[in-house]
C-alpha cells in the first residue's frame, strides 16, 4: 500500500514512483498468475503435443530416444482398426446418449416452468444431482445396477415382462432376459449411454429452463386467448423460441460426449470391454499413452480427436447455427 | 344471453377441472422421474449396509441392512480410505482457494481496467476455454515428471490454480456489480490498486466468488483422469482413483465398494443440500456465458 507522504520529505519521489508503478502495472500483475500457469500447464502442453505427435517415443527410454517420424503416427492410426472402432464407439455413444438427453429435457423444462407452480426447485435439484456427483462413484453404482443375474435393472425388467399388468408392453423382452449388459459386446454401448443420459439430462433441463425463462409470458397469454392448448403452445411458441438454447445445449453435448472417459472406463474395467465395444477415443488415447507407452501415437490421437470435435461443431454451426447466432444476445 | 352465460360457466368449470387433473398428472410424472433419478443414490446407500450374499439375491434388498460396520472395515482393510478422503479434501481445497483468489484478481483486472493488449489477453482466456482438456494430457504428464511431482498432490492442485472459467465468471460478476466510481473513490482515499481489489471489490462479489468456489471444489473432488495419470501409490490416491482400484479384483466386495462411493458422494450431497441454487446457477451460468 502506498501512502502519500506530505511534501517536503526526501522520500517523496521514491514513493510517488512506486505508487505510479503499481497503478500503471496493476492489471498486468493481477492477470500474470493465470498467464504464467497457463503458459506452463496449458499452452506449452498443446504445442508440445503437436510436436510429440510427429515423434516415435517410449518415455521409459528417456527423452533422448525421441525420433522424428513425420506424419507416420497419423498414417498408422488411419490404418488402425482399434482407432476406428474407438471413433465409431464414441460417435455411437454420443448420439445414443445425446439425443435422449434433449428429447427428455425440453418437455421436462417446459412442464417445470409452465405446468406446475410449486416444488419447481426441489424437482430441478433432483434431476440435477447426478450431474455434480463423481462419475467414478456413480459408474461403480451402475455396475451393480447392470448386474446380469442380480442387478436391479434386469430384475425390474424380469418383473415387468411377467407381471400381468405390464406383460403386454414388456412381454417381448422375456426371451432376451437376463441381459448381459456389460459382458456382451452389443450391450455395452447401450449400457454406457443409459448411464450418461441419467447423469447429464438434468443439466440440460436447467439450461432449457433458463432458456424458457426468457420467453415473455404475454406470448402464452395471447395464445391462450386465441384458444391454443398446451401442446400447441409448446410446438408453436416454446420450441421455435427455444432454438438458440437448443443449439447451444447441443453444442455442449457434442463437445462433452466426444470426450467421454470416466463412465466407459469404469463400466468396462479399464479394458474397453469385450471386442473393445465400449472403448471411447479418450480411453484409447489413455491406453496408448499410459498402458502401452506410445506417447507420440497418443498425442496424435489427441489431435485427431480435437479435429473431430472441431469438424462436428462446425457442421453443427453451419446447419443449425444461423438462427441460433442471430438471436443470441 | 342466459344460455351463453351458463355455457361460459361450464367452460370455465371444465377448464378448471381439466387443468387441475392435467396439473396433477404433470406433478405425478415429474415426481416419478425425480424418484427414478434419485434411486441409484438410495440404492447405493442401501447396498452399502448389506453383505455380499444379500446384494446378490432376488428380490434384492430394498431397505437398510446391518453390515455397515463390516463393509466399512472391509474397505479400510483394502485401502487407506481415510487418507484418500483427506487427499481429496486437501487437493480440492487448495485448488479452490487459489482459484478463487487468482480468478477474482484477474477478473477484477479485466473488468475494471483499460490496458494495452487487454482484448488479446482476454481473448486468450476465452479461447483456452474451448480447448478440450484432454489435448495436453500427455505433455502435462511429462512436465509433471520433469518437475519430479509424480505421485504428489501438487501435481494436481498447482496447475488447477489457473482457471479460465473462473476468470470469465468473475469478470462478468465484477463488471455487472461493481460501479467504476468506487475505483476512483478508493484511489482518492489513497488505497493501492491491490487494496481496492481486496477491500472494495472482493466484498462486493462475495456471492459470485462463493459460487466459483463451490463449482471448483466439486470439479476437483470428482476429477479422475488427471489423478489417475499422475498418482501411483495408494497412500496418495484421491477418492475416485482409490475407488477404481477396488474394481476388477477377482471377488469385488461390493458392500465395501459402495460404502466407498457413498463416502465419495456424501460431501457433494451436503454441499448440494446447503447451496443447490448456487451450485446449479454457477455451473449453468458458467457454461451459458462461456
Amino acid at each position: 500500500m502506498a501512502k502519500t507522504i506530505a511534501p517536503g520529505t526526501p522520500r517523496l519521489p521514491w514513493s510517488t514512483r512506486l505508487d505510479k508503478f503499481q497503478r500503471r502495472y496493476a492489471p498486468y500483475i493481477f492477470i500474470s498468475p493465470f498467464f504464467l500457469l497457463f503458459a506452463v500447464f496449458g499452452l506449452f502442453p498443446i504445442v508440445f503435443s503437436l510436436y510429440l505427435s510427429l515423434q516415435a517415443w517410449n518415455p521409459v527410454q528417456g527423452l533422448g530416444t525421441m525420433r522424428y517420424i513425420g506424419l507416420e503416427n497419423y498414417v498408422w492410426l488411419m490404418d488402425d482398426p482399434w482407432f476406428w472402432r474407438s471413433i465409431t464407439n464414441t460417435l455411437w455413444i454420443a448420439i445414443a446418449s445425446g439425443v435422449p438427453q434433449h428429447v427428455l429435457a425440453i418437455p421436462l423444462a417446459f412442464a417445470l416452468s409452465r405446468g406446475i407452480r410449486r416444488f419447481r426447485h426441489p424437482l430441478t435439484a433432483a434431476y440435477f444431482l447426478p450431474y455434480i456427483t463423481s462419475a467414478v462413484a456413480v459408474s461403480l453404482v451402475f455396475l451393480t445396477i447392470f448386474g446380469t443375474q442380480f442387478g436391479i435393472l434386469n430384475q425390474t425388467l424380469q418383473y415387468l415382462a411377467t407381471a400381468p399388468w405390464s406383460a403386454w408392453l414388456f412381454g417381448g423382452l422375456a426371451d432376451a432376459l437376463p441381459i448381459n449388459w456389460l459382458g456382451r459386446a452389443p450391450n455395452i454401448k447401450p449400457a454406457i449411454s443409459i448411464l450418461v443420459v441419467w447423469q447429464y439430462f438434468g443439466f440440460n433441463v436447467v439450461l432449457y429452463a433458463a432458456g424458457l425463462a426468457t420467453i415473455p409470458k404475454d406470448y402464452y397469454e395471447a395464445a391462450e386467448i386465441d384458444g391454443a392448448n398446451g401442446r400447441q403452445a409448446f410446438f408453436n411458441i416454446t420450441l421455435p423460441l427455444l432454438r438458440p438454447m437448443i443449439f447451444f445445449a447441443v453444442s455442449l453435448t457434442i463437445i462433452g460426449n466426444l470426450q467421454l472417459f470416466d463412465q466407459p472406463f469404469i463400466l468396462t474395467d479399464g479394458t474397453g470391454g469385450s471386442s473393445q465395444a465400449g472403448m471411447t477415443v479418450v480411453m484409447y488415447l489413455y491406453r496408448t499413452g499410459f498402458n502401452w507407452l506410445e506417447m507420440g501415437t497418443a498425442a496424435a490421437i489427441a489431435w485427431l480427436l480435437v479435429l473431430l470435435i472441431g469438424v462436428l461443431t462446425m457442421i453443427h454451426f453451419r446447419f443449425f447455427g444461423r438462427s441460433g447466432l442471430e438471436t443470441r444476445d | 344471453m342466459r344460455a351463453s352465460a351458463k355455457n361460459d360457466a361450464r367452460v370455465v368449470a371444465e377448464h378448471g377441472l381439466g387443468a387441475r387433473i392435467g396439473r396433477a398428472l404433470v406433478y405425478l410424472l415429474l415426481v416419478a422421474l425425480a424418484l427414478l433419478t434419485l434411486f441409484p443414490f438410495y440404492w447405493m446407500f442401501v447396498l452399502a449396509t448389506h453383505l455380499q450374499t444379500d446384494i446378490f439375491s432376488a428380490p434384492p434388498p430394498m431397505w437398510f441392512g446391518e453390515a455397515l460396520q463390516r463393509n466399512y472395515d472391509a474397505l479400510l482393510a483394502r485401502l487407506p480410505f481415510l487418507r484418500n478422503i483427506w487427499n481429496s479434501f486437501y487437493i480440492a481445497g487448495l485448488a479452490t482457494a487459489f482459484t478463487m483468489f487468482f480468478a477474482s484478481l484477474a477478473g477484477f483486472a479485466f473488468a475494471m481496467y483499460q490496458f494495452r493488449f487487454k482484448n488479446v489477453l482476454f481473448g486468450t482466456v476465452v479461447a483456452s476455454l474451448m480447448v478440450p482438456p484432454v489435448l495436453g494430457i500427455i505433455p502435462y504428464y511429462l512436465i509433471i515428471q520433469w518437475l519430479g511431482w509424480i505421485d504428489t498432490p501438487r501435481a494436481i492442485w498447482f496447475p488447477a490454480m489457473a482457471s479460465a472459467f473462473g476468470i470469465f465468471l468473475m469478470r462478468q460478476y465484477i463488471a455487472s456489480s461493481m460501479p467504476r466510481d468506487l475505483m476512483d473513490a478508493g484511489r482518492i482515499d489513497g488505497a493501492s490498486e491491490f487494496r481496492i481489489y481486496w477491500s472494495i471489490a472482493l466484498p462486493i462479489v462475495r456471492p459470485g466468488l462463493a459460487t466459483l468456489g463451490l463449482v471448483t471444489f466439486i470439479g476437483q473432488w470428482n476429477n479422475f483422469l488427471v489423478p489417475l495419470v499422475v498418482l501411483s501409490s495408494r497412500e496418495n490416491f484421491t477418492v475416485p482413483v482409490a475407488l477404481r482400484t477396488m474394481q476388477g479384483l477377482i471377488q469385488t466386495d461390493w458392500g465395501a465398494v459402495l460404502i466407498g462411493t457413498s463416502l465419495a458422494v456424501l460431501p457433494l450431497l451436503i454441499i448440494f443440500m446447503l447451496a443447490s441454487r448456487q451450485v446449479i446457477e454457477g455451473l449453468v451460468a458458467g457454461s451459458v456465458k462461456g
